[in-house]
């Protein structure tokens, strides 16, 4: 059984609640105890139908305000995949919400109501998938049930979506047509919409292949940790290197080149908790063990001697604001994450912040704000070992951090080395 | 297009999940110096504990376990936490609720209904503070409540413990951020994205040691809002309450007075998994008082520093 994971994006009117409550309710996974305890409260409230959002919205907050606050992750499974649901609210700190839950997403789920066509919000919830690489994108065209099932609303919609996403860097774009109220095309195929020849959301979900939207080319294997049990007297000349394999595949015996050093080596072993691997691929967690004796710590790399990832302190990247609290400005120092190296960074230059509704660059720009997504310059303390998002998701990213606070401020998606 | 043997390189849905169970348990040991793990003898930190182990092989544990001692505990919990530490060779610090009752720190609740549930969150605090730890293991899912379900993987507490749902901080990729000052320290949940079933299905394949009580047993219980609660000495019984034997086992293993157990002649694994597949009730809903206080109770809980 496969792991997929995604993202919902959308907001209470476009009937997000009721599709994962339906695709919760069809798969059997919301069991009685929490069903009647949604009809408890939707009763006491005085909802005329049981309200599937109270079985999504669980902070005492949201419950007061009717709004969802946070990410809240779901989990069902059928017996093809298990399923991870990142679902991200419509309302206060979209942005910030939304990205965090597309950075982990396999797949993004966007919801369009039948009756409202392509809004503002789809257009941005499209260009925040396109932004973080979510490499499959499915547009639901939800309500199908109040446009009288009508093939010619679907298709009006799906082309009007298709010129927008042109713009964008869509991977693999599905449009389904759905009613989330009556189950139409969510788990099983509806027969009102004959004209509809796809499958159906939860047969796409079950089916959409994902295997390949990892890296297996470039290996990166950033180094997390030692392993070195001098004082267990049987595993007296033990010593692996920990970490979850970024990029590539890994096998012994492979020649491998380490950073910063640049020394190269080769793969005596793979192994997990004792057990030998034939090989090591992304996202394993594993220990490797090198021919030869090297001085290599947290943060350092192994990869591959013909193919390294870029090196740099200079950096080009698309940063998402993340806090109310402050703004990014040119001069700004901060702490930066980025793989198992943390250093400090400056923010050079500010280029331009992107406009997330309309894709316009606006050049006088002083500052992000919280939500705000624009292209930076920074340079960091130490040289980092990274490469473009769009290559690989896991050694494009990285988060800043405000040394006064602590809080998570930033999120990174590297374009390149900054020139 | 890419060459048709890539097909081969993919995981189980069990082998992503301890990679990045895995992955997480490494950093704290990396990021932190006082890293502990919460070890109370639960299915749930069973399973932990076996990642953790597995994560620093063939070096051992580099951090303590720690339980947070009701003193109304099933003792065969307590013999398998015992024996599983000794058997590691790991440290085991018990923080003990009764000695925060006797010291006067906690007030213990009174009538037939009282459970030293909540009075556990003191004794949790304070040991962290006493021995300095900045990051603590817990074994929370994030399927099990509404609340945990918004719940980060790294989860920061202030000073007083306390955890605040509408500030925490964003989490993106599989870049943690542990932060902290002196005096806070971060709650990190390895498990947050199992579910029961994976927890079960991963026992099964890795087989996991659990305490005798998860699997059919008879025993004396008595029916109670509805749930069926093991009778013993530090839950006395109601008007029109009575005691039968019953085959039973348990769901979840907590604090006797808040724990209850489902009928079942389940006694292998695989059959545990099976039952869970056709069960409609979750584990909590049918096994947890503590949640049915009200529909915030725990998050109410949490705030405080609870689990």
């Amino acid at each position: 059984m496969e792991l997929l994971r995604f993202a919902t994006a959308g907001s209470v009117d476009d009937g997000k609640s009721t599709l994962i409550g339906r695709l919760l309710y069809d798969t059997k996974s919301i069991l009685e105890d929490q069903l009647a305890a949604v009809e408890r409260t939707s009763k006491s409230r005085g909802d005329e139908y049981v309200n599937l959002a109270l079985l999504l919205d669980g902070l005492k907050a949201e419950r007061e305000q009717g709004i969802t606050i946070d990410v809240a992750y779901r989990y069902f499974n059928t017996v093809k995949r298990k399923f991870i649901i990142a679902d991200t609210p419509g309302h206060l700190q979209y942005t910030r919400n939304m990205v965090t839950g597309a950075s982990t997403a396999d797949l993004a789920l966007i919801l369009v109501d039948a009756r409202k066509g392509v809004l503002e919000q789809t257009r941005r919830h499209a260009f925040i998938a396109s932004l973080l690489r979510v490499p499959h994108l499915v547009l639901c065209i939800n309500k199908m049930d109040l446009v009288d099932f009508d093939a010619g609303v679907f298709e009006s919609i799906r082309e009007e979506f298709r010129q927008f996403s042109m713009k964008l860097d869509v991977q693999d774009l599905t449009f389904i047509p759905i009613s989330a109220l009556g189950g139409d095309n969510v788990v099983t195929r509806s027969e009102k919409m004959p004209w509809y020849e796809g499958p159906t959301l939860l047969h796409h979900l079950e089916n959409v292949h994902i295997a390949s939207d990892r890296n297996l080319i470039h290996v990166r294997f950033p180094v997390q940790g030692v392993i070195r049990p001098a004082s267990a007297k049987k595993f007296h000349d033990y010593r692996a290197y920990t970490g979850a394999v970024l990029g590539g595949v890994l096998r012994p015996g492979d020649e491998v080149m380490v950073l910063p050093s640049g020394f190269t080596t080769r793969i005596k072993s793979l192994e997990l908790a004792g057990k030998s691997l034939e090989e090591a691929f992304p996202p394993m967690s594993v220990n490797v063990s090198l021919a030869e004796e090297l001085d290599i710590s947290r943060g350092d790399m192994i990869c591959r001697p013909g193919n390294p990832p870029l090196v740099g302190q200079d950096i080009d990247a698309m940063v998402c604001w993340l806090s109310e609290a402050s703004q990014l400005q040119p001069g700004a120092r901060l702490a930066i994450k980025h793989t198992t190296r943390s250093a400090r960074a400056m923010i050079k230059q500010l280029h331009y912040r992107l406009d997330v509704n309309t894709l316009h660059r606006d050049e006088q720009s002083p500052g992000l704000k919280l939500n705000e997504i624009g292209r930076v310059t920074l340079r960091t303390t130490v040289p980092l070992f990274f490469d473009e998002y769009r290559r690989n998701r896991n050694t494009g990213s990285f988060i800043l951090v405000d040394e006064g606070t602590n809080a998570t401020v930033g999120a990174g998606m590297i374009n390149g080395a900054a020139v | 297009m890419l060459p048709c043997f890539f097909v081969s390189y993919e995981l189980s849905h069990l082998e992503a999940l301890e990679a990045e169970s895995i992955f997480i348990i490494r950093e704290v040991a990396a990021e932190f110096d006082k890293p502990v793990l919460l070890f109370s003898g639960g299915k749930d930190s069973a399973v932990m504990l076996h990642l953790a182990v597995k994560a620093f092989w063939p070096a051992p544990l580099p951090f303590p376990l720690m339980h947070v001692d009701t003193g109304h505990n099933f003792p065969e919990v307590i013999k398998y936490r015992d024996e599983r530490a000794a058997e590691l060779g790991a440290r085991l610090i018990v923080a003990s609720v009764q000695e925060a009752i006797d010291a006067g720190k906690v007030t213990e609740e009174k009538g037939p209904r009282a459970s030293r549930n909540r009075l556990q969150t003191q004794p949790l605090l304070e040991s962290i503070e006493q021995h300095g730890f900045n990051a603590v293991f817990g074994g929370a899912r994030r399927d099990e409540e509404k609340a945990r379900a918004k719940e980060r993987v790294y989860s920061f507490r202030d000073e007083f413990g306390q955890w605040d749902p509408k500030n925490q901080r964003p989490e993106l990729w599989s870049l943690y951020n542990g932060r902290h000052r002196r005096g806070e320290h971060i709650r990190v949940f390895p498990l947050s994205n199992w579910t029961e079933l994976d927890v079960w299905q991963y026992i099964e394949q890795e087989k996991v040691a659990l305490p005798s009580i998860y699997f059919t047993h008879r025993r004396e219980v008595f029916r109670r809002d509805g749930m069926l609660m093991a009778w013993s000495p530090f839950l006395p019984l109601l008007p029109g309450e009575s005691v039968s034997t019953a085959a039973v086992r348990f769901r979840t293993v907590g604090d006797m007075t808040c724990t209850a157990c489902v009928e079942s002649t389940a006694d292998t694994i695989e059959q545990v998994i099976h039952e869970i597949k056709a069960s409609r009730v979750t584990e909590r809903g049918a096994s947890r008082a503590d949640d049915k206080f009200s529909e915030t109770a725990m998050e109410d809980r949490k705030r405080e520093g609870y689990f």
